[in-house]
């Protein structure tokens, strides 16, 4: 029983393969790789079945600077080839890394689908709300009113919340994180790790270059603390410098209220995770921090659920179908049930 | 050669021949692909040869009666063997006025037509759009054939009459009772389509019994009314022994991929999007859970290739399906299969293009897109189907050659061989040849890291899968440094790729059979140079001409990329090449391209396979031209 001596724990330079990273200085997927790199080696997964593909764009670069198998795939379909990989052998544990041009514009009908087929993958949703690799165009996240090289009059296109079309197509595990927040980040692939099902996680992710400063609000200490609503499980909505404000329900309609006077803890709004209608709410919070009186922002697990996973389904109908009708001879797929013979 | 026969009281003329075209020709709803199907199978049964096209409109159900509405399905059956459905019909089955409409024209001068005269009421003639007050049956349209017309629909409510069905149930048996009349015919038994019936409708014994008193009603019509003087006689075919069976294209094309996948000992994965005429494998390949089969209907074509190039990547044999609108959509995917050196099966059931185009038609039109349709220098196999049968054997080529020369391929058929049908001597599971496609699990560079684009003597990269230690490592789009694998924009080296990847797949023309006369004598007059679905009417065209004493000859490709290493001299030894293509001229093209010679290309594109006749007039034309 060779397979009980367990092998000397990995480390993060297990997963780091021997190329340059070369994404641009204060790029936010250097932190996003770093998070990823450190939370694999506590994974009960052995190292050579992790896969990581990704489609085109600055961030689907990553797959060349892990250590593991992977693909840099074409722009917007890892999560088709991922599907692929995944669903052909449900052993292997992989995960999709995409910005959002990839996963939003072009690769919009493959994410939908596959969230909606709950196939076992973990996707990293890379949010820079720009174009990257092509050097700043708007991108389907990007807030309406932009100024990039292709909108210099302001872009006049609605963007996504990605939250809500993540919702929207039936995914069974929602989670926003940012990349300056390593430990959130960690918590957050630990969590989706966890979850048997598609797991989505959205990372906000600066662009130094083309969009820089856009997440500052939910990151710099400045801003952080009235901008930014980190959620738990079981835990009431406070955010505010001082912990001084919360979040309570009026009805479905999320209202900011001062818990330094008078309302308690226990009158505000306390997360569950598994209540799809509230995370709907969540999801709605989606002000501009530019905008007067806005609310904060939501970073954690949004929604989780349990429902059964593509792979397993398939896996089940392949052993059903082989103990009800047993696995055909290829001498009888040959001649199928009618033949004659000519002498 | 015609003798009479004398059954109680009535006399008929027993017309022997050596092949005979069937062709049942009614609206969508009249069941004629279902009443083609078991004229055909009993036909096989009794060891005939034969071939069928079967053709039906796009729409599903087109509005009842029109002209649109028309579904056909036809059959060529005979002593000899037989290579193609019949460019024109001995007998005809006309359900309604629009079926009349539609196929008359191709009823040969004296032939046979049956119809169905509850179809030829005013409402059907106007739907049909013949003018007010004109009845083809009635105004000497039809004078040149041997003409039988019976209320098909009164006949068989007074059969059904007693059986206690509802009328539309029992208009739904007219089929059965005109199958039954030309069982009778053609002095075939019934047994095998009551044998069909009984299993098919076994769970409502009413319309069990219906369907097979509606195929007896229709027999003994024949058999007792005076009114039918003829009847045929076909010997059996002098067929190679052994055992057959029926065969469409895309069932051939399902099978060949799962037989593929065993003897190269992987799981078979097929990611596909429906499309016609290329469903029919998926549905076929669906059924095959209990043999392991992984379908996976994604979301759109390119979801399609992508995850089974993901499939493949995991270690399966990864296939998509798909028709022309469908390959285009694929191509950046295939690129990528291409750069990344990954096995991949693309199956191409070709139809009328651009665009839409003409869904349900044939037509070759894709064949410069196969070999060329994507960005970049991408060269890859394309290797495409001659009959329904041979789609068995050209798609466990396309596996083959996929597996073991790491490459996507992508195999062509049509709409013409995918849907029609003909007997196959089928092969045993042993008789196939061997794929070899190891996995390797071992580091090829001791010491340093595994070397994923180090290639073998024929110039291969090894094929690992995830899930083996110690080999990580990344493939991808963006040019890859030579054996490492590693990204490199070095302009050298992309040259040194470039060609790696295309000697790759030129030196595959080393493992295929060199190209060989198949009727005719090599350094004959004029060479009929064909490719994929045109064999049939190819080979009966050069058959006929040279029993006729002309000096023809008849080349067939099954390997359009790389041509096989003979094929230019083969042909620089005819003095003239004439393609017939369904398309306009693109085979033409690559053959002058590549061996200089002045090919002539005979270009079709009706949506229609070559008639045997026109082909004929076309090669002894050439033939005598300067």
């Amino acid at each position: 029983m060779s397979d009980i001596i367990s092998a000397p724990k990995r480390t993060p330079k297990d997963f780091s393969s021997d190329q340059d990273v070369k994404w641009c200085p204060g790029c936010g997927d250097y932190s996003i790789l770093s998070q990823v790199q450190k939370v694999l080696p506590d994974f009960d997964t052995k190292k050579e079945n992790f896969v990581f593909i990704s489609g085109i764009g600055c961030s689907s670069r990553f797959t060349y600077y892990m250590d593991t198998y992977g693909i840099h795939s074409i722009h917007g379909r890892a999560a088709a080839v991922a599907s692929g990989v995944k669903v052909a052998n449900p052993e292997l544990d992989v995960w999709v890394v995409s910005g959002d041009g990839d996963s939003i514009s072009i690769g919009g009908n493959h994410f939908i689908h596959l969230l909606r087929r709950n196939i076992n993958i973990k996707y990293l949703l890379f949010n820079n709300e720009i174009y990257g690799l092509t050097k700043g165009q708007y991108s389907p996240l990007s807030e309406k009113g932009k100024n990039t090289k292709s909108s210099p009059y302001g872009s006049i296109d609605e963007p996504f919340n990605p939250m809500e079309l993540a919702l929207g197509a039936k995914a069974t595990f929602v989670a926003r994180s940012l990349d300056r927040d390593p430990k959130h980040q960690q918590a957050m692939f630990k969590r989706a790790h966890e979850h048997k099902g598609t797991a989505f996680v959205e990372i906000y992710q600066n662009c130094a270059v083309f969009n820089d400063g856009a997440f500052f609000a939910y990151s710099e200490k400045e801003t952080k603390k009235e901008d930014a609503l980190f959620v738990e499980h079981g835990k009431p909505m406070i955010f505010g410098n001082n912990n001084d404000k919360g979040i309570k329900l009026d009805g479905l309609n999320p209202v900011v209220v001062d818990i330094s006077n008078g309302v308690s803890a226990n009158d505000l709004w306390i997360h569950d995770e598994r209540d799809k209608t509230k995370a709907s709410l969540l999801a709605s919070l989606f002000d501009a921090p530019t905008m007067l009186h806005h609310k904060p922002r939501p970073f954690g697990v949004f929604y989780v659920e349990d429902r059964a996973v593509y792979e397993d389904d398939l896996t089940a109908q392949i052993a059903a179908v082989t103990a009800k009708k047993g696995k055909i001879s290829l001498d009888k797929i040959l001649s199928g049930d009618k033949t004659w013979i000519i002498a | 050669m015609d003798t009479l026969e004398k059954k109680s009281e009535k006399v008929t003329k027993v017309h022997e021949a050596e092949n005979v075209v069937v062709r049942f020709s009614g609206d969508s709803g009249d069941g004629m692909q279902m009443t083609g199907t078991q004229f055909t199978d009993t036909t096989a049964f009794l060891g005939q040869d034969l071939s069928t096209f079967p053709e039906f409109p796009a729409e599903i159900r087109a509005p009842i009666g029109t002209v649109a509405g028309v579904s056909g399905f036809q059959v060529n059956f005979g002593s000899k063997e037989i290579y193609t459905p019949g460019d024109i019909f001995d007998v005809l089955v006309a359900m309604n006025s629009a079926a009349l409409k539609t196929d008359l024209p191709k009823l040969k001068k004296g032939g046979v037509l049956i119809v169905n005269t509850a179809g030829f009421d005013r409402k059907n003639l106007n739907l049909a759009h013949y003018p007010e007050g004109v009845n083809p049956l009635e105004d000497g349209s039809t004078d040149d054939y041997i003409v039988y017309k019976i209320d098909v629909t009164k006949h068989v409510k007074e059969a059904l009459a007693t059986s206690g069905l509802g009328n539309k149930e029992i208009e739904r048996s007219k089929n059965m009772f005109v199958l039954g009349l030309l069982f009778w015919m053609f002095d075939k038994s019934m047994d095998y389509t009551i044998g069909f019936i009984t299993e098919k409708f076994a769970k409502t014994p009413d319309v069990m019994n219906a369907n097979i008193t509606a195929l007896k009603a229709g027999w003994n019509y024949g058999d007792h009314t005076e009114i039918f003087t003829t009847r045929f006689k076909i010997d059996i075919a002098k067929l190679p022994a052994g055992v057959y069976r029926q065969i469409t294209g895309n069932h051939a094309t399902a099978i060949g991929l799962i037989c593929a996948a065993e003897k190269a000992g992987l799981p078979l994965f097929l990611g596909s999007y429906p499309i016609t005429p290329a469903s029919d494998i998926l549905h076929e390949l669906s059924k095959y859970r209990g043999n392991g089969v992984k379908t996976f209907q994604a979301e759109d074509e390119i979801a399609a290739v992508c995850s089974a190039i993901g499939g493949s990547y995991a270690g399966a044999l990864g296939v998509t399906t798909t028709s022309g609108p469908g390959l285009s959509l694929k191509g950046e995917a295939i690129g990528l299969a291409v750069i990344t050196e990954i096995p991949l099966v693309i199956v191409n059931v070709q139809r009328g293009g651009p665009s839409t185009g003409l869904p349900t038609k044939t037509e070759q039109s894709d064949l410069l897109q196969a070999i060329h349709g994507r960005h970049g220098e991408a060269p890859l196999p394309v290797i495409a189907a001659s009959s329904p049968a041979d789609c068995f054997e050209a798609v466990y080529e396309a596996a083959r050659i996929a597996l073991e020369h790491m490459t996507p391929v992508i195999f062509l058929s049509d709409g013409y061989v995918a849907n029609g049908s003909e007997p196959w001597r089928f092969p045993t599971g042993d008789m196939l040849k061997p794929i070899n496609c190891p996995l390797t699990t071992e580091n090829n560079n001791p010491g340093g890291k595994f070397l994923p684009y180090k290639r073998d003597e024929k110039g291969v990269r090894p094929r690992t899968k995830p899930g083996t230690p110690g080999l990580e490592h990344r493939i991808g789009g963006l040019e890859k440094q030579n054996e490492t694998g590693n990204v490199s924009y070095d302009s050298v080296n992309h040259e040194v790729m470039t060609h790696l990847r295309a000697e790759k797949i030129e030196r595959i023309a080393d493992f295929i059979p060199p190209a060989k006369v198949d009727h005719g004598k090599e350094n004959a007059k004029i060479c009929v140079l064909g490719w994929g679905s045109t064999y049939g009417s190819i080979t009966t065209a050069v058959r006929e001409l040279t029993a006729e004493g002309h000096d023809v000859a008849h080349v067939h490709l099954r390997y359009v990329n790389p041509f096989p290493r003979n094929l230019g001299e083969l042909l620089k030894g005819f003095d003239k090449v004439l393609i017939p293509e369904m398309n306009m001229g693109q085979l033409c093209q690559l053959i002058r391209a590549k061996y200089l010679i002045p090919a002539i290309s005979y270009s079709k594109v009706q949506g229609l396979p070559f008639a045997i006749d026109e082909l004929k007039t076309r090669i002894v034309e050439t033939l005598n031209s300067k």
